[in-house]
């Protein structure tokens, strides 16, 4: 197997991972909006990043978490809908990072690339960032699992028994913008939620617990990974969108397969 | 007064230029069940958000025991018809709580055939006692509902707060009720506060008489069941206001309520 494309499926599996556990919650929570916004504020985040000379993937991250919590202010101050605010932010930060990318013009960048992922090009290093970004998410999301199912279930109940709910709720906003930061050279910044949300919703059917919905969105992200590259070796397919259209293809097939008995 | 378990000295509270409570006092004790009654936005619930740290007072205290255990029964609970959650689940979702002590708990509140099901296929009565038991693994000191009987028909009503009265007797724990019932308090409760924005008045709700009618229709449950009557010295107007009105009662002297009374 060519280095590119060893590179591309660990990097793709290493997402698929991560995106399983945090898709449900984006899905229990109705988070998908949120999920777009940030991804589409990723694109800012490379903008600066070029600007400052830093690396992508902390711009992009910086940029995610700047987001969140501005989203967090802006929500406590104002009475318009969070989906308002979320369609405000998301595309006025998409604009401003494709304005501000036209103002570098001796910086050559592959706009596509970032906007739909640019897989087969995941470099050695890269492919660090990315395993560093999983592993990073899943040491914080194991033992904070219970505390963000009880806030999910009930937010006052949960702050009444102890919890730190803002905490909580800010370090799953924190969790979902480094997996867009690990995502954004994956599948780029407008399919990032669709691998959060596609395997959840698809593992959501057959699944008796948080628990078997997570893994099982692990699972049917990494089936989706490997079908999608697999497409864009032999098709010549662009390899994100074959993900993502991997993805709903096994979404539609959870609705033909027969639900299990409880 | 260091045994109570929450006071609260003349908490006021508005949202946006409109005063949801005026100047409330009241106090918690160990083995006392107070029901909360009152219209709509009279502010109990405020009350309780209150009581339960959910919500800072913006004038007067709220003084809870240091450490106290709450074992709290919101009104509502929605869960996303996407999450897989079955009540075991809900119940373990307390910290330190196993499988052991969670069937344990639904038993105390006889729900046990639930345990598996996924928690939004659980009907209304069942639910309510769902969520008693989870507010009871907290070994609480203070239970607090926020109107236990919500979607339950009128006999299961009656069930439900002889538990909750059994559960206070076997516990030793204070109780903070929310009804919205005028008429049905149960005669197991130590205190009655109704409420419309200010405490209107407050007191031991009366006993119903042993009339033998009253008790062939209930049954056992006779003694749960109380008709809480009390006079008012007052009217409301559309705002909560407070109108004049001329005593009518025949009771001694009476109240009367004005600007200056502290409640």
């Amino acid at each position: 197997m060519p280095d590119f494309l060893l590179n591309a499926l660990l990097a793709g599996l290493a997402l698929a991972l991560v995106a399983g556990p945090l898709g449900s919650f984006v899905v229990w929570r109705r988070m998908a909006y949120f999920g777009d916004t940030l991804a589409h504020a990723a694109l800012l985040g490379v903008a600066l990043g070029l600007l400052l000379d830093v690396s992508p993937i902390l711009a992009v991250t910086a940029g995610c978490v700047l987001l969140a919590l501005l989203l967090v202010t802006l929500q406590q101050r104002q009475p318009l809908a969070s989906d308002t605010l979320l369609g405000i932010l998301a595309h006025s930060t998409l604009s401003l990072g494709l304005v501000v990318l036209s103002f570098m013009q001796d910086v050559r960048i592959d706009l596509m690339s970032y906007l739909f992922g640019d897989l087969l090009a995941v470099g050695f290093t890269d492919l660090l960032w990315i395993l560093a970004g999983s592993a990073l998410v899943l040491l914080i999301l194991l033992p904070l699992w219970r505390a963000l199912l009880a806030i999910t279930v009930h937010e006052e109940l949960a702050r009444v028994e102890g919890l730190p709910v803002a905490g909580i709720r800010l370090a799953l906003m924190l969790l979902i913008a480094v997996v867009i930061a690990v995502a954004m050279k994956i599948v780029g910044v407008l399919l990032i939620t669709s691998l959060l949300i596609i395997p959840a919703a698809a593992a959501q059917r057959h699944a008796r617990t948080p628990e078997q919905m997570a893994i099982g969105a692990s699972l049917l992200g990494m089936v989706a990974v490997c079908g999608g590259l697999t497409l864009s070796w032999f098709e010549d397919t662009p390899a994100g969108p074959s993900i993502v259209v991997c993805a709903a293809a096994l979404f539609l097939l959870s609705f033909v397969m027969p639900r299990r008995a409880v | 007064m260091s045994e109570a378990l929450v006071r609260v000295d003349n908490l006021s509270v508005s949202f946006a230029g409109r005063t949801t409570l005026h100047q409330v006092s009241l106090t918690l004790e160990p083995g006392q069940i107070v029901t909360l009654i009152g219209p709509n936005g009279a502010g109990k619930t405020t009350l309780v958000r209150s009581v339960l740290g959910l919500l800072e007072p913006q004038q007067g205290r709220v003084w809870r025991r240091p450490k106290l255990r709450i074992g709290y029964m919101p009104q509502k609970l929605q869960v996303d018809p996407t999450l897989p959650l079955s009540v075991l689940r809900f119940l373990r979702l307390v910290p330190g709580v196993g499988r052991a002590e969670a069937i344990a708990a639904l038993a105390q509140v006889g729900a046990q055939q639930v345990l598996d099901t996924p928690l939004q296929q659980v009907s209304g009565g069942e639910l309510q006692r769902v969520l008693l038991a989870r507010a009871l693994l907290r070994e609480p000191q203070l239970l607090v509902l926020d109107e236990p009987v919500q979607g339950v028909d009128v006999a299961g009503q009656a069930e439900l707060y002889r538990l909750i009265s059994q559960l206070r007797d076997r516990l030793g724990c204070g109780v903070l009720m929310v009804s919205h019932d005028l008429h049905l308090v149960m005669s197991a409760t130590d205190q009655v506060i109704c409420l419309n924005q200010h405490v209107c008045c407050s007191g031991h709700p009366e006993q119903v008489s042993g009339d033998p009618a009253f008790l062939e229709l209930f049954g056992q449950d006779a003694r749960s069941l109380a008709i809480y009557h009390h006079h008012h010295d007052h009217a409301h107007d559309l705002h909560g206001a407070v109108i004049e009105q001329p005593a009518l009662t025949i009771h001694g002297p009476v109240h009367r309520h004005g600007p200056d009374c502290k409640h």
